[in-house]
């Protein structure tokens, strides 16, 4: 069926004449009417829109004009990139309705490559969170196990790709959001090196945390989005200016040589039983296909949430500090200025997003900056040493994405208890290295588990590489979620 | 943590909070905030600040002018405005 | 005890807006006085997801005045996000600089009664001016389009002891500012605008007392003004056996006094931390190297030049006073080196040109007379061609008409009769044509001189050397 050809073959066939671009957007279109109201995966869909945009590569095609790289894929993006005349609400109250008039630069370069854009995918409130169950809006429910959580905070991004509800999307991973939910849901999710696509139009949380990164079915789908969208943005200040390789030219090598770490932090006797049984399989096929497994420590690994949940949230406090009513968004009854800022942030944000703005206004409250925010920030550059040294003896490191599988809806109860849902994900962003999510197996009961690959910087196509071994290996093949229909 | 220091903290970011939100508030920041002991105790002597993960210098651009957004578009998105001003209670100073 | 047991501890926060034509962190226009919110884009608007990309040209006006005012330029900066939450503030920050600014310890001299006194510059540091909030009944209306313009902020040490010399140091830098082209500096379009921290304290006592912050002044009279005004506040209150309470006062000109703003707005908690968004800012030898070679004589340099050169403290230090006039100085003295004197000039050039100017409103850049013709027309004086006063005349209709001083004087034959023989004979005309006056002057009324002096200046269209026909008519007449 059309909607599970994936990226790089729905292009293959548009561009060919064998498939019409509006046709694949109808079947997607069609998809999303029939299942999302069990999923909710989207927030907005914008059917109208994407008609348009698969009419004009039709007519492209028909008037034999050469089709850019991704010309007719229907791609659907978290609700915390900005689209010129297209709702972004960041899955929040405070942004309920707001029409951006301008487009994030990761939306402008998928436009120039043709791709359709079906609509905007649920999410975390202000992308935090781990489950997609704080946004304010609905629950996004995991397509594997409908009672379960699809992961988050991009829940909606991993969501409509396994439910095959787009050919791909794009999240924002800031400690996890992509890589968590894409092990949860059984797809393929890639965090790029810090600096590598540009936070130009991304709805900030964390400035020097967040990236955008694609989700797909494999990693050659996510591997053409991520050539598409990477590349160095005058109009982002921490864009690196370096060439974006091929990444899809990555997926032919083999790995045969290739060091793999595995730091012995991540494998700790507590794992999931399921978990490390999924792993330990990786690890066999990786062996036997010529890598060199290799064990490694990471030791400042334990500090990377305490590190993680002082930094995000104060540099989130600081970028949230904008939503006060004044010129955009959702503004409360007031009597008074104060009373102004104070209503309409304290009924526009969530409970989540509150606790962290509280966090991090504590942590960086005069006083309190150096032993909080400013030793958190030294400690990440023990975390990043730490990765610095490994790389020395290894190419690239292996770890579980998640200790645990997806879990019920409401399963954790206090903050505390989601936080460590991140524990594995979160030095990579603090680091600032590139990471990858790849499915490895299911567990006895069908739920997906991820394997996660960590690789220097901007060094995704080694990352790419062995993820594909992965894939290769023990992925899910054709494996659909049982929770809907193919 | 106080529920003082709550509330000290929460007009800091101009946050309205109901009275049984700030006692939960206390109970759930009290237990993170244990948590980050773990930080105190780590070895940071002589250790600079990460800024980057990949140094960087500043970039600079010329001081060239690029249109500005149509007045509509500005104001477009307020929720209470005055022709092309935005509008808000009284700053009292 | 009186106030003047009382020493005051003054310094001053400056803001000015640097000369750009885009904004600190947008391409957005900075011009004034454009219809509201007309020159925003979504990162001035403070939209979710823009991001700061920093101007240059900011960077390098910056560098100009650190240079200038003899501060160390720090290599690596970092800019610093300060938060407070204010209508006219679109993000909930400002970015601005903290403890990693980008010039420290410079200097500024200023001079009150005569004497010259050095006043340390703490810090100029860079940042991005906020928007307009204007009250209007109930509510308060937010133009933006002040907002994200480059500002420099200059930090004075508090080494300023008296409303005088705070007011000269305002006057000081204001001067510097705009010699040096880094902005306009025009206090009544908010382009520069001061805060000041006010304490005061016993005579000779070294501990400094408890400090007010006045804002809201802006012009160089209300620095004076308000100044003074919180001294003596402070000093009446002391006499009292009251305590000063720490606190910022606005200055409210209309009613010559100040008041304290709301005290719950001033704990503010600016929670500062380096603007992630940011990388470091570096400035490197190239670019200081171009900012050295770019960089104009700088007045006090100028001021020692022309004192050399043979002006008055007074004419040099009215000349390094705009940029303009010191240019137009040089300029004219360039046209014939060393043929006048610069002494002379600038006479002429603070005098007659000046006084012409200022009657008729024109700045010195629209000079309807050029260097080159001031100093044709000072060379025609000094090598007594005509005398001074012809040269008034001669002045004033090069000024009207515009044409070569020279050409004039030839075309209406006012060179000056220097020869003896010819001025002899109108001088004997002239005592034989007055016999009452001369009985009159031989028999002592001095007075008389002058009827004579005017009378041969009559007969020579007041082309005679006054000098030679008093010498004639003093030998002549026999006394």
């Amino acid at each position: 069926m059309i909607e599970w050809l994936g990226v790089g073959e729905t292009a293959r066939r548009i561009a060919s004449g064998e498939t019409r671009a509006i046709d694949v957007t109808e079947a997607f279109l069609a998809r999303i009417a029939a299942l999302d109201g069990k999923v909710g995966a989207y927030l907005a869909v914008a059917g109208d829109t994407a008609r348009m945009q698969a009419e004009g590569i039709d007519r492209m095609r028909a008037n034999n004009v050469p089709l850019p790289a991704l010309a007719g894929v229907p791609i659907a993006l978290k609700d915390v990139l900005v689209t010129r005349g297209l709702a972004t609400t960041a899955a929040s109250k405070i942004l309920a309705g707001w029409i951006p008039p301008y487009d994030a630069t990761v939306v402008e370069k998928l436009h120039a490559a043709g791709a359709i854009v079906l609509g905007k995918l649920n999410c975390d409130e202000f992308a935090m969170g781990s489950s997609t169950e704080n946004s304010a809006y609905h629950k996004t429910h995991n397509p594997w196990d409908l009672a379960r959580v699809p992961g988050g905070s991009s829940g909606g991004s991993s969501a409509a790709v396994a439910a095959g509800l787009c050919a791909a999307s794009l999240g924002t991973d800031t400690g996890g959001s992509i890589r968590q939910p894409a092990a949860l849901c059984g797809v393929v999710g890639v965090k790029p090196t810090y600096g590598r696509v540009s936070r130009h139009g991304v709805v900030a949380f964390a400035s020097s945390l967040d990236q955008v990164g694609p989700l797909a079915r494999t990693v050659g789908d996510a591997a053409l989005v991520l050539e598409t969208i990477a590349g160095f943005d005058p109009r982002d200040s921490t864009s690196l200016d370096a060439p974006v390789p091929k990444y899809r030219d990555a997926l032919v090598g083999d790995i045969r040589g290739l060091r793999v770490g595995l730091p012995h932090e991540y494998f700790a006797a507590d794992l999931d039983a399921d978990v490390r049984a999924a792993l330990e399989r990786t690890k066999q096929a990786l062996a036997d296909r010529g890598a060199e497994l290799i064990e490694i420590a990471l030791p400042h690994t334990h500090l990377a949430l305490p590190a993680y949940y002082l930094v995000a949230p104060a540099e989130a406090s600081s970028n949230l500090a904008r939503y006060d009513g004044v010129r955009y968004g959702a503004r409360a009854e007031a009597g008074s200025l104060i009373e102004m800022y104070e209503r309409s942030r304290g009924a526009g944000f969530g409970a989540e997003v509150k606790r962290r703005i509280m966090l991090g206004t504590y942590a960086l409250r005069s006083g309190y900056y150096d032993q909080y925010y400013k030793k958190a920030q030294q400690v990440r550059a023990l975390i990043k040493r730490d990765f610095d040294k490994a790389f020395q003896h290894v190419d690239v490191i292996l770890t579980p994405t998640t200790p645990a599988p997806a879990f019920p809806f409401g399963a954790k109860s206090s903050p505390l208890d989601m936080y460590l849902a991140d524990v594995f994900t979160l030095s990579c962003n603090l680091a600032g290295l590139p990471g990858a999510s790849v499915p490895c197996g299911l567990t006895p009961g069908g739920l997906p588990i991820g394997a996660q690959l960590l690789g220097k910087a901007l060094d995704e196509p080694t990352l790419l590489r062995a993820a594909a071994a992965i894939e290769a290996a023990v992925g899910l093949g054709d494996a659909r979620p049982r929770g809907l229909p193919s | 943590m106080t529920k003082e220091e709550v509330e000290a903290i929460a007009h800091l970011a101009r946050l309205h909070l109901e009275p049984d939100e700030i006692e939960r508030m206390r109970g759930e920041l009290a237990a993170i905030l244990e948590h980050f002991g773990a930080l105190a105790a780590a070895d940071t002597e002589g250790v600079a600040p990460m800024t980057h993960a990949v140094p960087m210098d500043l970039r600079l651009r010329p001081d060239v002018v690029a249109p500005s957004l149509p007045v509509q578009d500005a104001v477009g998105g307020a929720p209470e405005k005055a022709g092309e001003l935005f509008v808000v209670p009284a700053v009292i100073t | 005890m009186s106030a003047e047991d009382w020493e005051p501890v003054i310094g001053l926060e400056v803001h000015v807006q640097l000369a750009t034509q885009s904004k600190a962190f947008s391409p957005s226009a900075t011009r004034f006085g454009e219809p509201p919110n007309s020159l925003t884009d979504p990162l001035v608007l403070g939209l979710p997801g823009t991001l700061p990309v920093f101007n240059r040209r900011a960077l390098e006006l910056a560098l100009v005045l650190g240079v200038a005012t003899g501060s160390k330029i720090r290599a690596r900066s970092r800019f610093a996000r300060k938060h407070y939450f204010y209508p006219d503030l679109p993000k909930g920050y400002q970015i601005s600089q903290y403890d990693e600014p980008l010039c420290e310890d410079g200097h500024l001299d200023v001079i009150v009664a005569g004497a010259v006194k050095r006043v340390k510059l703490q810090r100029i540091h860079l940042e991005e001016d906020a928007g307009k909030s204007m009250h209007a009944g109930n509510v308060s209306h937010v133009d933006l389009n002040r907002a994200g313009v480059p500002l420099v902020e200059v930090v004075t040490a508090p080494e300023l002891s008296s409303a005088e010399e705070a007011a000269e140091l305002m006057r000081s830098l204001h001067r510097l500012v705009r010699w040096l082209d880094i902005s306009e500096a025009d206090m009544e379009k908010g382009q520069m605008r001061c805060d000041a921290n006010v304490s005061i304290r016993r005579r000779g006592e070294d501990r400094l007392g408890t400090r007010t912050e006045l804002k809201n002044i802006n012009s160089f009279r209300f620095v004076q003004a308000a100044v003074e005004h919180e001294i003596a506040r402070q000093a009446r209150i002391l006499d009292e056996g009251g305590r000063i309470v720490q606190e910022t006062r606005l200055w409210d000109a209309d009613v010559g006094a100040s008041a304290a703003m709301r005290s719950k707005e001033q704990a503010e908690d600016y929670r500062y931390f380096p603007d992630p968004d940011l990388p470091p800012l570096v400035v490197d030898g190239a670019t200081m190297g171009g900012i050295l070679r770019g960089l104009p004589e700088l007045p006090s340099v100028r001021f020692e030049r022309y004192v050399r050169e043979g002006l008055s403290p007074d004419d040099a230090r009215t000349l390094v006073g705009e940029r303009a006039l010191a240019e137009y100085f040089d300029a004219t003295v360039k046209v014939h080196p060393g043929e006048r004197s610069a002494r002379t000039i600038a006479n002429w050039l603070l005098t007659e040109l000046l006084g012409a100017l200022n009657a008729d409103g024109k700045s010195i850049a629209e000079s309807p007379l050029q260097p080159a013709q001031l100093s044709e027309l000072v060379l025609l004086v000094e090598d007594g061609t005509i005398s001074g006063k012809i040269g008034k005349d001669v002045f004033a209709e090069t000024y009207q008409t515009g044409g070569s001083p020279r050409a004039i004087v030839e075309a209406k034959g006012l060179q000056q009769i220097s020869d003896e023989a010819t001025l002899t004979a109108i001088v004997d005309r002239v005592i034989a044509a007055n016999p009452k006056q001369v009985e009159g002057y031989r028999g002592g009324k001095d007075g008389l001189f002058g009827f004579f002096v005017g009378q041969v200046m009559k007969e020579t269209q007041g082309r005679a050397n006054p000098v030679m026909t008093s010498d004639l008519l003093h030998k002549r007449l026999g006394r």
